[in-house]
């Protein structure tokens, strides 16, 4: 070949509908797959440029244009290639123009309406940024001789480069290839007269290309291709001789003009080059009698190389998921059924080693996000069609009384300010290949409608994605939100932005439920799985809590830190009240009530059962969760299960339930609170002493302290606390052994359960009681509802807990209380309560009291916590050690 | 501009100012708002780069359109937007100009990628969607662009491009409104390189993004934001050789950290634009998130007396493109 051959561009002509029969049809069929193949075995075959045309009457041809361009855009091994867009009609060709990213070339425009369409028309193009096939074609019809088509071009050259200042470069003349041989005399020298044409416009008009569709020369012999590969083959030939550049052609229909039978050859020759009278004659007998021997027109083979086709089935999955090649999908994945025991094998073995290959690639920056989102089909496609066989596989197991795995509900949003979705997306679909629902709210979606959602279809996992580095802050939001309502699902954490540091550091502290940083979308299936498995989940959580714990005592060693604020400065940027007008009430009693026993009904009624379902890795709100999709029937029975146990320890009280709880006169001085023995504060009977938070924060957030919401000494106001411990602990142990004894584990963890939510359920009770004593209980008129989300005035926090972090502050408390003589609950030596299913904590009536975490703490408060609770430095660290801010060695 | 407006601790009822006392949405976090309710404090901003040694700063309009808007209600305000945008850089340009007679500061309105793409679905299940039309997003930018050239920028930039079919729209539209004013200022482009493919979020090359954008005749072509100067060496090693038109380059400090911050500091940004602007492949250089002025003094220091790249003789071809090049000489 000359090297101007070398030089000529292939125009896929396959995807013009008039161009293929093939693709003609699967078009009017809406069969876009088959489209598509079409489409990329051109590109595979060769083509420098895909032509795509859809003109046909029963077509809408806009529609079609923008679709099929749409979709070729996700077809990164189409998409690879400029586009040709090609109508008969202008305003198809206007909305191609409106979907091409890159620069392509519009086929065509003429100025068969005369020059002012035409000029507008260009002007167009060029705004949209294409080059532009200009037919020769004018207001008097189409040129057919060298010196109509010289002329046409010529004309319509000036008026491009001279009006308009088109650049000729983007110029692509088409003169129009005629049929030859067609009988007719006329037509004799179409060829001549092309070739001709093309030689004086490449030496006349500088810069501009010319193009031609090549098929139409051999249009006389339709139905022999062997006869027609030769006719286009030999045309070219000629062709790019002359200056032709480019021309649509079937890429793979395409032969070497050395290699044509030297007989063929030269009878397609006599005619393309006009050089003999007879020349259609001879050549037509010639082809009747080719197409005689070889039995029909045969088929030229597909140049797509298919000796991966070869491999093993592993391997060809592989290929297939990196290729993103759907086409043998639903074939291999039967064939991978026929050799794996179950269906879920292949998901999780050949399917997902091949996600991780494109995992690699695409990290490796080997692969790039389209074809990624390629590779995400293919493995739904395999999903899909394992899908029956996996429902079946549910039915055999439900008919022979197995348990089966229950689905688990994903949700995932893209977190509100953040646009970026593909990873999401991505991960969405390698869950739901995983069988999992995946319910994904889309991107910018603010906190509450992540966690309405969630509740609203009781979501198992929720997981957050971003890219964008403000997301980092709106998790860190989405994670406090969720804590603050009491979900108590996974919560995951992914995107391009985030890191297993960040959410070591910055969410999961906000999230006490568990946050799981994900790498990338072919490690979620592990971890959900992980989560969603009541074997698994305890060994994996603690196996995250360790490892973020590490990363962030290595973030706080290693990191060059805005040091806290010191504990002056943080004191100073406490919340200020006007200490004058704080509405402060007196409670009806002073010192310290005993409710022994406390009678279980009574208490039943304030029961939060939603922990409870979580206990049983049943995951929802209550009552929803009965009625939820997943769960509910096996939520239903866990709650009837329930409410029998639970009778049944109400009826034969078998757990004995007792409270103590008390207020006292104070005042606060500094961060700590004095006890008064009366109202008189002469004597200070004892002293609760608190935490600030020193982290720096936000000019119009303050460093809380709970002591903040005790009138200080020097406002000359007295205040009041109160304090309370309550157990249902009295014979849960006793009972669950008894369960235990009689091999029923399940009715053991279930008195377990009920234990857990009466003391949980009797401090709610308690608390309602003792905001009733202080006067403003009275009027709460709270529902269910709103005791269980605590929407009242004032808080119980728990010694121990992150707004008064210090557990040892139990001690205190139970001296004054009284609590061990009372109730029987005593501290462990490292103050933790026995029997387990109690609770015990403060009360603050303060108007604005809120619960906060204490954070990070500074040497310096450490060092004067340590005077004001008469301990050596050493012991408190020891106590507080979690949340020091520094390595105390 | 946004790190910058960080650093101030805005509250939501900054962000409202006297002008929204009781918004549809939450404004906080609509930086471009500033503008109408803390015009001051963007001014101050742009004092702050000018005095640094910026040469030319970008209106805070990032998010300045009707589709940017409606995430917050607000599109019906977006010209009002777009022109007390220009005024608060306008502003600062004087005072800088007036401080130091004879000195040129000049203004660049910002034109942002929009959080919505027309090259790719946001449904992985349906490949052929997109969240919004060609027509949507050549209306939104033209009312953006009419009202920068109204409020008088020295150029337009349409920056941080992600996915180049939304910046052909923004091309578009800009000649459009170029034809209806009569008059024109220079298009300066610059794309976002996302990955280590090397390719836009929509994935083409840089070479095939120039060829998508040419057309255009912008005044520069450059590469801004995601990666870090470093990482950007080979693409804009790349644009220098292929583009006929200035090459900018303004990278991000470093990549953000996982804490949303960035680490380099202004002499780690500096040397590296310096060593771009002595290999000869940059014309203009500055900084995008997380450059601070105290980085662009030292770019500005850094880069002095160096001579700017020498734009190459490019013969004439048709320069097509898909996601990758295709040039037909």
């Amino acid at each position: 070949m000359t090297q101007s051959a070398s030089n000529f561009l292939v125009v896929g002509e396959r995807t013009n509908i008039t161009g293929s029969p093939k693709f003609a049809k699967a078009l009017k069929a809406g069969d876009w797959a088959v489209c598509l193949e079409i489409a990329r075995q051109q590109v595979e075959n060769g083509a420098n440029i895909i032509d795509i045309n859809v003109d046909e009457a029963l077509i809408d041809g806009e529609a079609t244009m923008v679709k099929f361009l749409n979709l070729i855009a996700a077809e990164p091994d189409i998409a690879r290639v400029p586009v040709m867009i090609d109508s008969s009609k202008w305003s198809v060709l206007e909305a191609g123009l409106q979907c091409l990213q890159g620069k392509g070339v519009v086929n065509s425009i003429s100025l068969k309406d005369g020059e002012e369409e035409f000029l507008r028309r260009a002007k167009l193009i060029r705004r949209y940024g294409a080059a532009a096939v200009v037919m020769a074609f004018d207001e008097q019809g189409q040129a057919a001789t060298r010196d109509e088509k010289v002329r046409i071009c010529t004309r319509a050259y000036k008026l491009l480069t001279e009006k308009i200042g088109f650049p000729p470069e983007d110029i692509i003349f088409d003169p129009n290839i005629l049929t030859v041989a067609t009988g007719i005399e006329e037509h004799n020298n179409y060829a001549v007269d092309f070739f001709e044409a093309v030689k004086i416009i490449k030496e006349t008009l500088p810069h501009a290309k010319v193009s031609g569709g090549v098929s139409n020369v051999s249009f006389s012999f339709r139905g022999n291709n062997p006869v027609r590969e030769a006719i286009h083959t030999a045309f070219l030939y000629h062709a790019i001789r002359a200056g032709m550049d480019m021309g649509i052609v079937n890429a793979g229909m395409l032969g070497n003009y050395d290699e044509i039978e030297p007989t063929l050859r030269e009878h397609v020759e006599d005619v393309l080059l006009n050089r003999r009278p007879d020349a259609t004659e001879r050549l037509v007998k010639f082809a009747d009698e080719l197409k005689a021997k070889q039995g029909g027109a045969t088929k030229t083979e597909t140049k797509e190389d298919l000796a991966w086709r070869a491999q093993p089935v592993e391997e060809r999955i592989k290929h297939a998921l990196v290729k993103g090649i759907d086409a043998f999908v639903d074939q291999d994945t039967e064939e991978c059924r026929q050799k794996y025991p179950r269906p879920l094998d292949i998901i999780e073995g050949p399917l997902m080693d091949g996600m991780r290959v494109v995992g690699d690639l695409f990290g490796a920056g080997k692969m790039f996000l389209p074809q990624v989102v390629k590779s995400a089909r293919v493995m739904k496609k395999a999903v899909a069609y394992l899908t029956p066989f996996m429902e079946e596989e549910k039915r055999r197991a439900e008919a022979a009384g197995e348990a089966t795995r229950s689905q688990g509900k994903f949700l995932i949003a893209t977190v509100k300010g953040d646009v970026h979705d593909i990873g999401k997306n991505i991960v969405g679909v390698v869950l739901a290949c995983n069988n999992y629902e995946v319910v994904d709210l889309g991107v910018m979606v603010p906190a509450d409608k992540i966690l309405a959602e969630a509740r609203r279809i009781g979501a198992d996992v929720i997981g957050l994605s971003g890219l964008i580095t403000p997301s980092l802050d709106e998790m860190v939001h989405v994670a406090k939100e969720m804590a603050r309502e009491g979900f108590t699902v996974p919560l995951l954490i992914g995107g391009a932005t985030t890191s297993a540091a960040h959410t070591a550091v910055k969410i999961a502290p906000e999230y006490p439920p568990g946050v799981v940083h994900v790498l990338d979308a072919s490690r979620v299936v592990n971890v959900v799985s992980s989560l969603l498995s009541p074997e698994q989940k305890p060994a994996y959580m603690e196996e995250i809590r360790a490892k973020q714990e590490r990363q962030r005592q290595e973030f706080a060693a290693r990191r060059t830190r805005k040091p806290l604020l010191s504990l002056a400065t943080a004191r100073d940027r406490r919340p200020r009240f006007d200490w004058a007008t704080v509405d402060i009430p007196r409670p009806e009693f002073l010192g310290v009530r005993v409710f022994d026993p406390v009678p279980l009904e009574e208490i039943v009624p304030f029961i939060d059962w939603g922990p409870f379902f979580s206990a049983w890795e049943l995951h929802g709100r209550f009552p929803q969760i009965l009625e939820d999709e997943t769960v509910g029937t096996e939520a239903k029975k866990l709650f009837a299960d329930g409410q029998k146990l639970l009778d049944q320890i109400v009826r034969e009280k078998r757990f004995t339930a007792k409270a103590i709880m008390g207020y006292w006169p104070c005042n606060a001085v500094g961060d700590d609170i004095e006890i008064y023995a009366d109202e008189s504060r002469s004597a200070v009977v004892t002293r609760f002493h608190q935490l600030r938070q020193q982290l720096e924060k936000p000019a119009d957030q303050f460093n809380h302290c709970l002591a903040d919401y005790i009138a200080p000494k020097d406002s000359g106001r007295i205040d009041y606390m109160g304090g309370f411990a309550v157990t249902a602990g009295h014979g849960v142990e006793e009972f669950a052994k008894e369960f235990k004894a009689k091999g029923d584990d399940y009715n053991a963890i279930m008195a377990q359960a009920l234990g857990d939510r009466l003391a949980e359920a009797m401090a709610e009770m308690l608390h309602k009681r003792a905001r009733d004593a202080a006067g403003f209980g009275r009027t709460e008129n709270l529902s269910y509802e709103d005791l269980i989300r605590e929407r009242y005035r004032g808080v119980r926090p728990a010694p121990g807990y992150p707004a008064c972090p210090d557990h040892t502050e139990k001690r205190i408390l139970f001296d004054l209380l009284g609590v061990t003589k009372a109730t029987g609950i005593v501290l462990t030596e490292s103050c933790a309560m026995s029997p387990a299913s109690s609770v015990s904590g403060w009360y603050f009536n303060h108007p604005e009291a809120k619960y906060f975490g204490v954070g990070k703490i500074g040497r310096d408060q450490i060092e004067e916590y340590a005077q004001r609770t008469q301990r050596s430095v050493a012991e408190t660290e020891k106590w507080l050690a979690p949340y020091l801010d520094y390595d105390p060695r | 501009m946004g790190s910058m407006i960080q650093t101030y601790g805005l509250t939501e009822a900054d962000f409202r100012g006297d002008r929204f006392p009781a918004p549809a949405k939450d404004l906080k976090g609509n930086n471009d708002l500033l503008c109408l309710t803390k015009p001051a404090l963007i001014e101050e901003i742009h004092g702050k780069y000018f005095t640094a040694g910026a040469d030319i700063v970008e209106t805070n309009t990032f998010s300045s359109t009707r589709i940017g808007q409606s995430d917050y209600e607000l599109e019906s305000i977006v010209t009002e937007l777009n022109l007390a945008a220009v005024a608060c850089a306008r502003r600062a340009a004087q005072k800088a100009e007036a401080a130091t007679p004879g000195r040129r500061c000049f203004v660049a309105g910002a034109i942002g990628p929009l959080n919505r793409t027309l090259s790719m679905s946001p449904d992985v299940n349906r490949p052929d969607f997109r969240a919004v039309t060609w027509n949507q997003v050549v209306e939104a930018y033209t009312e953006q662009i009419r009202a920068l050239l109204q409020g008088g920028v020295d150029a337009l930039l349409i920056e941080t491009i992600f996915d180049t079919l939304n910046s052909k729209a923004a091309l578009f539209a800009a000649e459009t409104v170029f034809e209806e004013a009569g008059k024109r200022v220079p298009v300066m482009i610059s794309v976002t390189i996302t990955d280590a493919s090397g390719r836009t979020l929509s994935g083409q090359t840089t070479e095939a993004f120039y060829n998508s954008i040419r057309h255009a005749k912008p005044f520069s072509v450059g590469i801004n934001c995601a990666l870090g100067g470093r990482a950007m060496r080979p693409y804009i090693e790349e644009l220098a050789r292929v583009a006929e038109c200035y090459v900018t380059c303004y990278p991000n400090a470093g990549l953000p950290n996982a804490f949303g911050g960035y680490d380099e500091t202004p002499a780690d940004m500096a040397a590296v634009l310096r060593e771009f602007a002595e290999a000869g492949l940059i014309n203009l250089v500055g900084g995008c998130c997380g450059s601070t002025p105290d980085h662009i003094a030292a770019i500005s220091g850094a880069v002095r007396g160096l001579a700017p790249r020498k734009r190459p003789v490019v013969p004439p071809a048709m320069r097509l493109s898909g996601l990758e090049p295709l040039t037909v000489a």
